[in-house]
């Protein structure tokens, strides 16, 4: 069964219904691209058909490009995957170009109407197809989402999409759609002026047939004589601010390191000055240089086609289905409350517990605020949140875990009150439910002997804040079964976040890698590297937050706190008094960070960042020479994915994908590089093995190459190439 | 090689570079033919008396466009067989025309030059010739451009310059300027511009401030302030090209960055043989000539790196010149050449600069060599150096001593 076909009705109206079978979604492949393209050809030369609707057999239109096939044509291609990549691109075009042009001639007469029917969400090149035909229908569907957020997994719309909004609307219009992936309801959608016409769902396949019928006009704004763009072009007055805004912003917000902005703002620029079939070309150009750019493909593996995998249980034990259904979250702090917000959310029944009714009360009202937050944003209704708070029982009494299928404790950190609730706890379910403790510090192996089960115990930690983070990292003791993975694993489906699977060992793997981030930034400090260029560098290579306000943001007397539970464990061969030395004299000064309104930076009164704490050059002075930003950069790299290596050779890491995906998700290192493994790759290792060894006859021993590298770049291996996706570490 | 001498210098008052400004009603070509006429007629150039007119200006549309400096002539009374030449090297443009012209003279291709430079900002409008390396986001990113006023408060912040220090030095250009117009100073060189029937438009610059003081300037916003932080929010752009600056700092306003101005310049450069041909006294020689590209996110540190490299180049040392013009395009660019040479204010734009009497962009070159050129006879220095900030990242310099 092809993914489009096409039902020539009596009233002289062609139907192309996308339906791809086996999804619950329409993507586009190769293959289906011919089908429309034949199809196309036939409703245009038949001469009962007066026009054509394209519509979709499931509720939605389409989710995009099969992204799969960017990567096989570039794979397929031999030598010149640059070549095939832009022909492939330029055969999309000439088949939407057909579709805009619906046969009319060169002085736009004659042609067949087409119009886009979208009964529901319409992403990527889902939306490109819609845009280049001649009238776009979208179903009054509040969920739906129409948009292109191509630029999220480091490419953008390169089906005409960039080119054919830009002289829909003009760039300024059309920048947040483009540039930030800005996705919008039916009705906004219309607003903004993507879509034409919002009517109501079992209207829409008849609205699109009698506009198709009304002999309407078809010539594009962009094909008709004397076409301005909205807005201006690059070089009409109006346009010229845009323009010259739009660069520094995507600049400055981008730190130069996402090639796709860029391209996709040249491709607009130098598109703007041509004519729109140059343009498609430009833009095909533009898309297939980012396309060869090993960032794209890197970001495209992590981000989407890993994610995905992950997220569909590419990790998870072969058992039954281990859907949650009832879960007791212990523990009604900051985490806790935010376990059980996006529990309930999914529909799970959640008994919140905490040491008093007052707590409890106050952990289940974060999940209030939560949803009128949502209503006042019109994101969420009230019955929705009469709904939700309906699955939440806040309460002091174990009791109420009679029935639970999951526990998530998320108690203090402390292995002696964690043991004392899982025992209250087991009292009351046995020792057969699945025992998960939240914990971003504490060995799972240890927590788990106070558990009935060892096999049934499992660590979920979650980042904070709960609701906001998109990976969940679970932990498997030396004993936990395969039966406490899958568990664990189908909940963090349920909540809709993305799991990795690690083994336990000191932080995991997360924090394991944003501790030297941090320890390095501040070590900087000590040797008179100025704290701006620190901050700087860090966001030059694409961190979100510079060490020093990561720290601000997670607390100094929690670093202390690690540091000196870490030195207790480790003894002489603690690496990082260099480091405490900074971290110690900032607690005693009572400069906590951000929750002090005092630590590496400065805050105003309410808690607003104002610049880096002038005090601290008054005790680590600036040195008179600074070193090269690259330098700095280095260093706060290699700290975190060295890190990453050792995970891998310590058997922490059981699978590099989860490496990547975790390390954007959870710490947001460089998503620019498509993670820690990606970014090796890239680089290569033999480069990425002598650059270090660099650093650490310059810095310390901490940046000797691992054993792992060393090996893999005397042998010029990646790590794509040598731990394929789900092998195990060879 | 032959030497390059300055026979005379001129130029016109700077008018306002507004609708209401004095000169707004006079065309870009009409100013131009008046200073062409003005040199012809000052120094009797009758016939093909020179090889060329090069031309300075930078915003080259309209009625700047289509090759003024031909234009200029054909409405002058210069014979027709002088040919024109247009140059734009942005705010150099004026120097860079008599940078040409001597090292032509120098280099035996022709005895006489005319060389100068015009800008009607009131009828032209600044930018409105467009400008890929602000527009095209491959250029614009890869070389982190920001707006001349960012690079200003950039070079404040990156040399530890004060908004104080800024202001200082702008009421003082107003000082200055103030008090060689009461000392006639510029009395020699400007030429007052007319209507057709030789009635007076505009006899002195408009632009100034007399009475200028810290107080009133402190009064005003800095000018960069907005786009910076805020909207597009170029102050990161800048950051990423100097991480290691945490802000920038934003010093520049209208009072103590130059004024949009309306003007033009003129001068007479030739060999040795030129004048004795026209029976012409050499004012200057033209010892030196030089150019560079800087940094252009930074944009308006290039008369450092220049007059490091023609100093350079010609065996001097700072202590050889005598009396400097910095064009006081922005107060840090001045501060900074000062900073970076240690020289004193006494010896740099004596007469005031930019900030208090405007800057006619292409013109600008031209005109402060000639306030450099009546200033050394004035006060009987013998070496002296002009030279510019230059937008993109450049920077040129000229040399002169009195013969």
């Amino acid at each position: 069964m092809n993914d489009f076909t096409m039902n020539k009705g009596a009233d002289g109206v062609a139907v192309i219904t996308w339906d791809v079978r086996d999804k619950s979604m329409n993507v586009m492949t190769r293959a289906s691209m011919l089908v429309l393209d034949g199809l196309i050809d036939d409703a245009l030369a038949d001469d009962a058909v007066k026009g054509v609707v394209i519509t979709s057999g499931k509720d939605t239109f389409a989710g995009g490009m099969d992204l799969n096939v960017l990567a096989s044509i570039r794979e397929e291609a031999g030598d010149d995957p640059a070549r095939a990549l832009f022909e492939f691109t330029m055969g999309g075009h000439h088949m939407l170009r057909k579709i805009e042009r619906a046969g009319m001639d060169d002085k736009n007469k004659g042609g067949k109407p087409i119009a886009a029917a979208l009964p529901g969400t319409a992403l990527g090149i889902g939306l490109e197809l819609p845009l280049a035909c001649h009238r776009i229908f979208a179903a009054d569907n509040p969920k739906a989402k129409i948009g292109l957020p191509e630029i999220m997994v480091g490419i953008f719309p390169g089906a005409g999409g960039t080119t054919r909004l830009v002289r829909k609307m003009g760039a300024m219009a059309a920048s947040p759609l483009l540039l930030e992936g800005r996705l919008n309801d039916p009705k906004k959608a219309k607003m903004a002026g993507v879509v034409d016409e919002v009517v109501a769902p079992d209207e829409l396949l008849d609205a699109a047939k009698a506009w198709v019928l009304s002999e309407p006009a078809i010539v594009k704004p962009w094909d008709e004589k004397g076409y301005k763009m909205p807005g201006g072009a690059p070089y009409h007055p109006a346009g010229f601010m845009t323009f010259v805004g739009a660069s520094a912003m995507v600049n400055g917000k981008t730190k130069g390191v996402y090639p796709a902005a860029k391209a996709l703002l040249s491709a607009v620029y130098e598109g703007a000055l041509v004519p729109f079939d140059t343009a498609l070309k430009i833009e095909a150009r533009w898309f297939t240089h980012v396309l060869m750019n090993p960032s794209s493909s890197a970001m495209i593996r992590s981000l989407f086609i890993n994610k995905e995998a992950l997220e569909k249980g590419a990790v998870r034990p072969d058992l039954e289905d281990q859907t949650v259904r009832k879960v007791g979250v212990i523990g009604a702090g900051m985490m806790g409350a935010g376990i059980a917000l996006v529990s309930a959310l999914a529909g799970i029944e959640v008994v919140l517990i905490d040491n008093t009714q007052e707590a409890a009360d106050k952990g289940k009202a974060y999940t209030t605020a939560y949803m009128d937050k949502g209503i006042s944003r019109k994101k969420a209704t009230p019955e929705k949140k009469e709904q939700v708070l309906a699955l939440i029982n806040a309460t002091t009494g174990y009791a109420a875990l009679a029935g639970c299928d999951l526990i998530v404790e998320a108690v203090f950190e402390d292995p002696g009150v964690k043991a004392e609730v899982t025992a209250k706890v087991q009292a009351v379910t046995g020792p057969d439910c699945i025992f998960a403790t939240n914990t971003s510090t504490l060995p799972i192996s240890q927590l788990a002997k106070a558990a009935g089960d060892p096999e049934k115990f499992i660590g979920i930690h979650f980042f904070s804040p709960v609701d906001k983070m998109m990976l969940v990292e679970v932990i498997k003791g030396q004993k936990t079964g395969d039966l406490a993975v899958a568990k664990a694993l189908d909940y963090v489906r349920q909540i809709r976040k993305t799991p990795i699977v690690v083994n336990d060992a000191r932080f995991f793997y997360a924090n394991r890698c944003i501790i030297p981030y941090i320890n390095e930034g501040i070590r900087m400090v000590k040797e008179g590297v100025a704290p701006a260029l620190v901050e700087n560098a860090a966001k030059l290579v694409g961190m979100p937050l510079g060490p020093l306000q990561l720290v601000d943001e997670t607390s100094i007397d929690l670093g202390v706190k690690i540091a000196k539970a870490t030195k207790v464990a480790m003894g002489d061969a603690y690496p990082d008094g260099a480091v405490d030395e900074v971290l110690f004299w900032m607690a005693e000064e009572g400069r906590l960070g951000r929750k002090a309104k005092a630590g590496f930076y400065a805050y105003d009164e309410k808690g607003k960042r104002s610049g880096l704490w002038e005090g601290l050059a008054g005790k680590y002075t600036v040195a008179e020479t600074q070193p090269d930003v690259t330098e700095v950069q280095h260093r706060l790299l290699f700290v975190q994915v060295l890190e990453a290596v050792r995970a891998v050779e310590e058997d922490v890491l059981m699978d590099i994908r989860e490496g990547d995906v975790g390390a954007i998700l959870g710490w947001g290192f460089a998503p620019w590089s498509g993670g820690p493994f990606s970014w090796l790759d890239m680089v290569g290792t033999p480069w990425a093995a002598e650059a270090t060894n660099l650093l650490a006859e310059q810095h310390g021993e901490r940046f000797r190459a691992p054993a792992l590298l060393e090996e893999m770049a005397a042998k010029g291996q990646s790590f794509y190439g040598r731990f394929r996706p789900g092998a195990k570490a060879a | 090689m032959s030497d390059a001498y300055i026979y005379d210098a001129i130029r016109s008052p700077r008018g306002k570079g507004r609708k209401d400004g004095a000169l707004h009603e006079v065309t870009s070509v009409q100013l131009s033919a008046q200073m062409l006429n003005s040199l012809k007629s000052r120094n009797a150039l009758e016939g093909h008396a020179v090889e060329d007119v090069i031309w300075g200006n930078v915003t080259q549309v309209g009625e700047q466009g289509g090759c003024l400096a031909r234009t200029a002539v054909l409405a002058s009374d210069l014979d027709e067989r002088i040919p024109g030449l247009a140059i734009n090297r942005f705010c150099a443009s004026g120097l860079e025309a008599v940078n040409l012209a001597a090292n032509q003279v120098r280099g035996g291709a022709g005895e006489g030059y005319i060389a100068g430079g015009v800008e009607m900002m009131s009828r032209v409008a600044m930018g409105s010739d467009g400008a890929a390396i602000a527009v095209d986001p491959s250029v614009a990113m890869e070389t982190y451009f920001v707006p001349q006023g960012i690079s200003a408060d950039i070079i404040a912040t990156e040399y530890n310059l004060s908004r104080d220090d800024a202001d200082a030095l702008a009421v003082e250009s107003q000082n200055r300027a103030k008090a060689a117009w009461d000392d006639n100073r510029f009395a020699g060189s400007i030429v007052p511009i007319r209507d057709r029937n030789g009635i007076d438009i505009l006899d002195h610059d408009e632009y100034m401030r007399p009475g200028t003081d810290m107080q009133s300037l402190g009064a005003l916003r800095a000018s960069f302030k907005d786009m910076g932080e805020v909207m597009p929010g170029f102050d990161a752009v800048a950051l990423m090209k100097y991480p290691h600056l945490e802000r920038i700092n934003h010093i520049h306003h209208a009072g103590n960055s130059s004024g949009i101005v309306d003007g033009a310049a003129a001068l007479l450069i030739g060999s040795k043989e030129f004048g004795e041909q026209h029976d012409l006294k050499p004012r200057a020689r033209i010892r030196a000539t030089a150019k560079i590209g800087t940094d252009p996110t930074i944009m308006l540190t290039g008369p450092v790196p220049v007059t490091q490299k023609i100093l350079e180049d010609n065996g001097m040392a700072i202590g050889d010149i005598d009396l400097f013009e910095v064009n006081e395009a922005f107060a840090s660019v001045v501060l900074r050449f000062m900073q970076a040479f240690d020289v004193g204010s006494d010896k740099v734009n004596v007469n005031g600069g930019a900030i208090a009497m405007g800057h006619p962009l292409g013109a600008t070159g031209a005109m402060i060599l000639g306030t450099l050129l009546d200033e050394m006879e004035r006060s009987d220095k013998e070496t002296g150096l002009a030279t510019l900030c230059i937008a993109s990242g450049m920077g040129a310099a000229t040399i002169i001593e009195r013969v």
